[in-house]
């Protein structure tokens, strides 16, 4: 660990020094030939296919897993559960595979030329949905039966229950399992370098193409040499601090949880 | 909030909800349900055509886009050993030292388990960078296997050492005090008994790592290559499966067809390996409760 970390200091030192960390930030435009650093339209991509793939899949993961928990009959819900764990399991290349051969000409249909920022939005949603509702499933088997007994006994409908009894009791554990899968999908490579289009711009909407911070690092290290390269390490650095921050904010609600 | 809002409704309004709330539900599981088959059903019927025994052993053709995947068969296969021959000993000597010779709360035992959270959580082309950094350039492996199965082991270290430690901790605390009273040494006792106790985890843990890691493919365009031959020594590139099925998605034109077929062959490889470790981890648990 400490390894990784010095070697992405060692590496992105010279990039830092020479450059100066205001560069990034402040250059016209990413053009690493012309000697151009600027990494925030790609930092913005990689916020906003995060956020939106969050949006997504916030939702869609805790209402698959009331379904297998609350709604599905029992043997729905066993083949339901298994579906989730198996597209948990898929790679992120054969998501991208899918993505670019499926889900891009079909939003290309709508609005050319199909790779952007919606179709990573969707893609990653998918990627990170088994996760939350993988969580958020386990987080409602805790919830004590004691508590539903007490819910049923007062009468109260199935959603009164699910919104008054269960998913606040579940909370902490719902809020870990969705910043893991945020921090997933903001360290997601492939599948959004094979579906965002690659161009670093700001997007003005969804359906702009647009070059996440991994996606950069992917496609420029093969060719990268000197600043270009420690620039490149920069931008792992940065990601891994922005992953850190994410890792010990679940950290530390579990623990609050634990003294709880 | 909400008890405000249960109390100002009318009983009918509240059963309106709930069919409300369970209409929801439905629909979106049924969504859910119906993208991930469609996205299976896609996957399975694009790569069959072109799966056959000849295309598991034969060597790419014109970049991929005609013949087989033997070579990269192989360059995965080695790729994995090398990163399960690093990880393994590695691993176990670290989940070995968290559940038998520190104590859980102990401040060291606390801060090795953090930090194995956080590299758990690190993404995979940031584990691509390092080591193409560490084993390519500074050790001089240059693009080679060895060094695609290094970063990998790296990479699933954490798992490894989460499954190896919980394995050993649930071993019963009465074959330690029996040990101790046999007068057996700490090291024998953990070599009889304990590991042997914890193996089936052991061996879930490390099939869930491998799992993990022929998954990968960020980490190891950058250390392991992209050459399609097969690989004659372990410091040759090598390319695996995965990069593969992204280099003939992305780089060659003409080349969906093998994709598919490759991502059909990763994806039935996976489950393989991962159902293995499932079964293997409910057996173990089974067999905790009927011995309990």
């Amino acid at each position: 660990m400490f390894l990784v970390l010095a070697f992405l200091v060692t590496e992105s030192w010279p990039a830092l020094s020479e450059l100066g960390a205001a560069r990034f930030f402040g250059d016209p435009s990413w053009h690493p030939a012309e000697g151009k650093y600027k990494f925030t339209p790609m930092l913005a991509a990689t916020g906003y296919c995060t956020l939106g793939a969050l949006l997504l899949a916030v939702p869609g993961g805790i209402a698959a897993a009331l379904f297998s928990r609350y709604y599905a009959p029992a043997f729905l819900a066993g083949l339901f559960r298994r579906l989730i764990e198996l597209m948990a399991g898929i790679p992120s290349v054969v998501y991208g595979l899918w993505g670019l051969t499926a889900l891009v000409p079909l939003i290309g249909r709508l609005a050319p030329p199909g790779a952007s920022l919606l179709a990573g939005m969707v893609i990653l949603a998918l990627m990170i949905l088994p996760t939350i509702a993988l969580t958020a499933d386990a987080a409602f088997a805790a919830v004590p039966q004691a508590y539903l007994h007490g819910a049923a006994a007062l009468g109260l409908s199935r959603w009164g229950m699910i919104s008054g009894v269960v998913v606040p009791a579940a909370r902490p554990g719902i809020a870990g399992g969705i910043l893991l899968a945020a921090a997933r999908a903001m360290g997601e490579t492939m599948a959004v370098l094979m579906v965002c289009g690659n161009v670093a711009q700001y997007p003005r909407s969804v359906f702009d193409p647009v070059r996440t911070l991994t996606a950069n690092i992917a496609l420029e290290m093969a060719y990268a040499l000197d600043s270009h390269r420690a620039a490149l390490f920069v931008s792992g650095l940065a990601l891994m601090v922005l992953v850190l921050v994410m890792v010990g904010a679940a950290e530390l609600g579990a623990h609050g949880r634990e003294h709880a | 909030m909400p008890e405000v809002f249960m109390r100002l409704r009318t009983p009918s309004a509240r059963r309106v909800g709930n069919r409300l709330a369970a209409l929801v539900v439905w629909t979106a599981a049924a969504l859910v349900t119906g993208l991930f088959l469609w996205l299976l059903q896609d996957l399975a019927l694009g790569g069959i055509t072109r799966l056959s025994s000849t295309f598991l052993t034969a060597p790419p053709l014109d970049a991929g886009r005609g013949g087989g995947i033997g070579p990269i068969i192989v360059s995965t296969a080695l790729i994995l050993i090398v990163a399960g021959a690093a990880s393994v000993p590695l691993g176990l000597g670290t989940a070995v030292l968290l559940a038998e010779f520190t104590r859980r709360e102990s401040g060291f035992a606390g801060f090795v388990r953090l930090s194995l959270d956080i590299l758990a959580g690190v993404p995979s082309i940031v584990f691509g960078l390092f080591g193409n950094a560490f084993f390519s350039i500074y050790l001089g492996l240059g693009f080679s296997i060895l060094s695609g199965g290094l970063t990998l082991a790296c990479m699933v270290l954490p798992i490894l050492i989460r499954t190896a430690e919980e394995g050993l901790r649930s071993a019963p605390d009465d074959y330690r005090l029996a040990a101790a009273a046999l007068g057996l040494s700490r090291s024998a006792a953990l070599i009889y008994l304990l590991l042997p106790s914890a193996m089936p985890a052991l061996i879930a843990g490390w099939m869930l790592g491998t799992g993990r890691a022929a998954a990968e493919t960020a980490a190891l365009i950058f250390t392991s290559g992209y050459v399609d031959r097969m690989p004659g020594s372990l410091f040759d590139s090598g390319r695996a499966l995965s990069v593969h099925i992204y280099d003939l998605t992305m780089n060659v034109a003409g080349g969906d067809a093998n994709a598919r077929s490759s991502a059909l062959v990763l994806v039935l490889l996976l489950l393989l390996i991962n159902g293995s470790a499932m079964s293997l981890a409910k057996r173990w648990r089974n067999a905790r409760i009927l011995a309990a």
